[in-house]
């Protein structure tokens, strides 16, 4: 059976969006199932439309807009494109910030909430950032 | 994550060729050959570019 890798995305920092991002397209293109859970401040870069860039926090956020980096949002579109990997927005965050589902790009799924995610990833590790 | 895009529009028994200036990818990418299975046919560094030869074999 294929390894699972359960990453919980709760940070808004440029930093924390991007390392969740590069373990969850490494993973997938390397054979894992992987479920990435949005919430919180993470959240609403996923909506359609959404121009505003993911805020630095420190050095590496900062160098990383000048050096090329490809932005977690496309490594996270290739991740689900070219992997199994699945984005699940947290329906409470959904709710909050008033998000509805067909504000979100189409590469995420339907909003899940706590319990059926915790069901989900039962036996996995989970990443969080 | 080019490469990998690539392999999968390509045909098995095709052969691709990834050129890096990149230490990093040059480790990764023969790391990520052997773990999903394809063949490396070449790893060589030239003036610092790395040439990376793939098969795709499944």
């Amino acid at each position: 059976m294929a390894t699972k890798l359960n990453i919980v995305c709760v940070s808004g920092t440029r930093e924390n969006l991007q390392m969740a991002a590069m373990f969850a397209a490494t993973a997938a293109v390397s054979g894992s199932v992987v479920s990435v859970f949005l919430s919180m401040n993470a959240l609403s870069y996923f909506v359609k439309g959404k121009q505003q860039s993911a805020p630095a926090e420190g050095e590496i956020g900062r160098l990383m807009e000048k050096k090329n980096v490809p932005p977690f949002e496309d490594l996270l579109r290739q991740a689900v494109e070219l992997g199994d990997a699945k984005l699940y927005p947290c329906s409470m965050a959904m709710e909050v910030l008033g998000i509805r589902d067909e504000q979100l790009h189409a590469y995420i799924e339907e909003p899940i909430g706590l319990t059926k995610y915790l069901s989900d990833v039962e036996d996995g590790h989970i990443m969080t950032f | 994550m080019e490469l990998i895009a690539a392999l999968k529009l390509a045909e098995v028994g095709d052969e691709l060729e990834v050129l890096s200036t990149d230490k990093g990818s040059a480790n990764d990418i023969p790391e990520w050959i052997n773990k999903v299975g394809h063949q490396l046919l070449e790893c060589r560094e030239e003036d610092g570019v790395h040439y990376i030869r793939v098969r795709k074999t499944r």
